[in-house]
Order: structure tokens, then sequence, then C-alpha cells
């Protein structure tokens, strides 16, 4: 377990060397700052039905934050390592692959855990700037989170996968970008194909990120997503582990 | 310490190595020579547990490389070929990284540490960035880096390469002293230097082991080990043909465009010609300016061996 705190203590302070983290950071808190003044302005002009966090969480502007988020974290976990050469040094100790995937998925877990401890100062905030009460619900802020960490373990593991099929950051960025919209947008289908059956729809509805979003953040802790994402992690970190450890087949 | 059997690897169809076969043990320095391309780093890395053969063994401390690779890990020290570092660390964060990934236990971590810096002379530059370090100094970080769980056996990938003269002699005498404690297997193109530090030395091209033993030995084995040269001004006379006539001498080239001639002998081993050229050339009353015996060298060896039509 040392070894692996190692890792995973490198994986971390990387980030805060490199000018990524601060880019990533300060481009976050300005598209999500204007998000919750948008949604603040609004509801200071007329009366709504929804509350603030279903407001912040579920806008447009914070969809686009959101999936632009996952490439720039994950592109150089392995990518770069590649690049670098430095995986040579990484692979010749003796640590397992297991402890070096692992720890580059937690490290960026970290990371994006600490993205988003800036957001809890809003909802601190709201009644300060509006003078009313917000209308709020304990169940709302831990839905919203935990479908955050959900929807963060599974992106982000999707960009560990991308990162360790090349050693060019940029191509990694690109595909995992690909990947995290589509699935990201999979439920939105619905309403682009009209003659889909019910079926159909409710098959896609089980995957749609949009609608999970939605549920938990009004405060329905739903468990079948939270299955889904967890096992969609697992599945993703696996292919990665399979995909680092391509570099041993015998060929 | 070091097994290879019959270890071949292949890129993409392409031998890169095509059954090795050779032992280095307890307390040796192996000096591992060859042009570029030969296959030297393709036999390192496996043997540090980075690329699998396509086909063979290879153990380190009676470890399969592959099959027990972890234990195999445990026991070397590898600095690989233009050593890769984390830029963005600092020299001692990076070395207390790299100890804690060797397992090296806490409470010896930092003497540990601080006696690698020692060793390597990484003192002055412990707070650095390694990104903002020449070549030398990072140089020295992956042989630190190497060193600092103590292995029994030490992988160095050119260890010299990119250092001023100055830095390699430090390296050189460094090896050297390592070699009482260490098993070494070192690679390099710089023959002197194998010709100092190792006590064994293999030669490869185009992946194939040409020749594996002691430095002496392999300048013994040579066809024409060494020779005589001759500088001389000899008139009219037809130098080559009476040179030829001394016994011993097998070939002689001759260079220079005017007065001055200059004859390389190639004569047979363990003869000693430079008294009959002596005696030839008074008695021919030739001016001479040089005469020398010219040592054999690993370059020699190594010239022969890898593109034998240049001699």
């Amino acid at each position: 377990m040392r070894k692996f705190y190692t890792l995973l203590a490198r994986e971390i302070r990387s980030y805060f060397h490199s000018p990524i983290a601060y880019i990533v950071l300060v481009f976050f808190l300005i598209v999500s700052g204007i998000d919750f003044y948008f949604q603040v302005s609004f509801m200071n002009r007329s009366q709504v039905q929804y509350t603030i966090q279903e407001a912040f969480f579920n806008s447009v502007f914070f969809w686009f934050a959101f999936v632009l988020i996952f490439p720039l974290v994950t592109m150089r976990l392995f990518a770069e390592e590649f690049k670098l050469g430095t995986i040579e040094p990484l692979t010749t100790v003796p640590v397992h692959d297991w402890q070096v995937v692992l720890s580059k998925f937690f490290g960026a877990l970290v990371f994006y855990v600490i993205l988003w401890i800036p957001t809890l100062l809003y909802f601190w905030i709201f009644p300060k700037i509006t003078d009313q009460p917000a209308a709020h619900s304990g169940g709302a802020y831990w839905g919203s989170y935990l479908m955050l960490l959900l929807l963060g373990m599974f992106y982000l593991s999707v960009g560990c996968f991308t990162s360790v099929l090349t050693r060019n950051q940029i191509i990694a960025a690109i595909i995992s970008f690909c990947a995290i919209t589509l699935l990201f947008f999979l439920g939105l289908v619905q309403f682009i194909l009209l003659d889909v059956t019910s079926t159909t729809r409710d098959l896609l509805g089980y995957f749609s990120t949009i609608e999970h979003m939605g549920t938990f953040s009004r405060g329905i802790i739903d468990t079948r997503p939270i299955v889904l994402y967890v096992s969609m992690t697992i599945v993703m970190l696996a292919l990665t582990y399979q995909a680092f450890q391509s570099r041993k087949w015998r060929l | 310490m070091i097994k290879v059997e019959n270890l071949i690897k292949r890129y993409a169809g392409q031998p890169a190595i095509q059954n090795l076969n050779f032992e280095v043990s307890q307390g040796e320095i192996m000096g591992f020579l060859g042009p570029n391309g030969a296959g030297k780093t393709t036999t390192m890395r496996i043997l540090a547990g980075f690329t699998p053969p396509t086909s063979g063994r290879a153990s380190v401390a009676g470890f399969d490389v592959f099959e027990q690779s972890l234990q195999a890990r445990a026991h070397l020290g590898y600095m690989p070929e233009n050593v890769p570092l984390y830029t963005d660390m600092r020299v001692t964060e990076y070395l207390n990284y790299r100890a804690a990934l060797k397992g090296v236990h806490h409470r010896r971590l930092a003497e540990r540490v601080g006696d690698v810096k020692e060793l390597c002379g990484l003192k002055e530059a412990e707070s650095k960035v390694i990104g903002t370090l020449s070549k030398g100094y990072r140089q020295r970080v992956g042989l630190a880096d190497a060193l600092l769980a103590e292995p029994d056996l030490l992988i160095l990938d050119e260890p010299t390469i990119g250092l001023d003269p100055n830095q390699i002699r430090q390296v050189r005498e460094l090896i050297k002293n390592l070699g009482r404690q260490h098993t070494i297997l070192l690679s390099t193109h710089i023959l002197p230097e194998v010709e100092m530090t190792c006590s064994r030395v293999i030669i490869i091209h185009k992946g194939r082991i040409e020749a594996c033993d002691t430095p002496d030995n392999l300048l013994g084995k040579i066809r024409q080990a060494g020779g005589v040269v001759l500088e001389a001004k000899i008139g009219n006379d037809n130098g080559e043909e009476q040179l030829k006539k001394i016994a011993g001498v097998r070939e002689v080239v001759t260079d220079g465009e005017n007065d001055w001639k200059r004859f390389s002998l190639r004569v047979e081993s363990g003869v000693d010609v430079r008294e009959a050229v002596f005696r030839l050339a008074t008695d021919r009353h030739w001016v001479m300016r040089e005469l020398t015996q010219r040592r054999g060298t690993l370059e020699d060896v190594f010239v022969e061996l890898t593109h034998p039509d240049q001699v």
C-alpha cells in the first residue's frame, strides 16, 4: 500500500506542478460562476418551480463545461509518460501494473474533487446575494454531488483508457472528448429520433446522464445509475489495465 | 547473477536480437559493446523487465525476468538510455519518491538518498528542478536512482553518453568503485571506457554475440593485433618491397605524397620487428623520424568484428 500512496501522491502533486491544473481550475470557475450568476438573476426576475441546485446542475452552460473537464484532466496521465519515456523507469521498479493504473485514476479523481470544492461556496452565498433563503434540502446536495462523483469516476476512467492507447496527448484528448460527449448526450437521442419505440426510449433513458442528473439534483437517490456508473468505471479501468499490460504481450 | 538463454526478440517480425546466450557472475563488470542498433538497449530492456522477449529465457538473481518480474526487478537498479526523468520534480523529491517505490525502508530512506547524492555529486543540485538541470546532472540523477535500493545488479544503458570528458572520467571512476560491491552490466560504444572499466566484454552486432571474453583475451585473439608504424625519407627506394622482406611482416600500407613516407606494417602477433626495421633503414640510408609500435586496441577488435570488410 505504501507504494500505491507514493504513486498517488506524485500523481496529485504533478497536477499542481503543471499549468494545466490552474487553467482547468480557472476555466471551470469562470464557466460555473457564469452559470450560477445566470440562474440567480433568472430566479430574481420570475418565480420558478425548481430549486437552485436543480437549475445550477442542469443548464447547458454546465454541461458544456462539464464534458470539457475530463479530456483536459486525463489526457496526460499515460500519454505523457510514454512520450517522455518515464514509463521505463516507472515500470522497472518493483510495483504492480494495477498500482500504476489505480494511482493514476485516483490521482485524477482527487483533482476532480478539488475542482468541485469552490462550487459549494455558491450555495452558501446564494441567500446572501438574494436576501432570501434558498429552497434547499440536504438530499439535493447529497444527490447532486454524489452524481457528480459517479459521473466523474466513469468519465475519468474513459479518459484513462484513451490516454493509455497513445503517446500523443492531443489524440487522447480528442478521443476521450468524443466518447464522453457521445455518452453524455446519449439520452438526447430519443428527442432526435422521432419514430423510436417506447422500449428503445426506455432503454436510452436508463443511460441518459441528463436524466440521472435531473433526478439526483432533486434529491432522489436512485440505485440504478449508481450500479451503472460504478460497474462501467470498473470495466473501463480493467480495459485500461489490459491496454497498459499489452506492452508485455509476447508478439 | 544474470543468465540469458536463447534470447530472441522481434519487432514486427524484424529480429532485434537473435539467440543470445551469456552469463554474468557476481561481482563482474560486464561491458556490452556494439554499434548503434545492434540490440544492446533491447537486451537491457528485457533484463530490466520492461519488454518481454519473443522467446528464450533470461533470469536475474535466479528470478525469471518475465515470470517472476517483480522479484527480479527488486534485485536490480536500471538506468535507461537518455535517462527519462520527471522534469517537474526537484532532485531530492524525485529520489525520495523513487526510493519509496523501490521499497527502501522509511527509516533508512533519508540516509540512502543522502548517500547516493553524495556518491553521485548531486549535493549542490539537490533542490533544483530536474527540468533545469544540464545533461550531465540528469545523468547523475539517473545513476543515483539506480543505486538507491543498493541493488545486487546495476544495468546501465550508455551511462556516459552526452557527458564532457571530465564527467566521463568521473562516471568511469564511480563505476569502477561500484564494481567492488555490485555486479554491473553496462553498454557503451566508447571503447576506451570498456577497456578501462570492464572485466569482461560482449561484442554484439546485428543482434548476435560476436565475441565474449576479457578485454585482454579479445586483443590476443584478433588476427593482427597491432603493428608498427614507420615514417622515413627513403629517396628512390621501393620501401614497401624492402619492408615486406622482413620476417614477420604480413602487409605494408604506404601513405604520404612528398619525400616523407609513412608505412603501416601489419605483423604477426607476438613478433617485434622494430629492430629489423631499424637495421634495414640504416642499411638503405633512410632518414627515420618515427618508429612506433602500435598496440592493438579494442577498437581493432570492434571494427574487425562489426565491419570485417574494412580491415
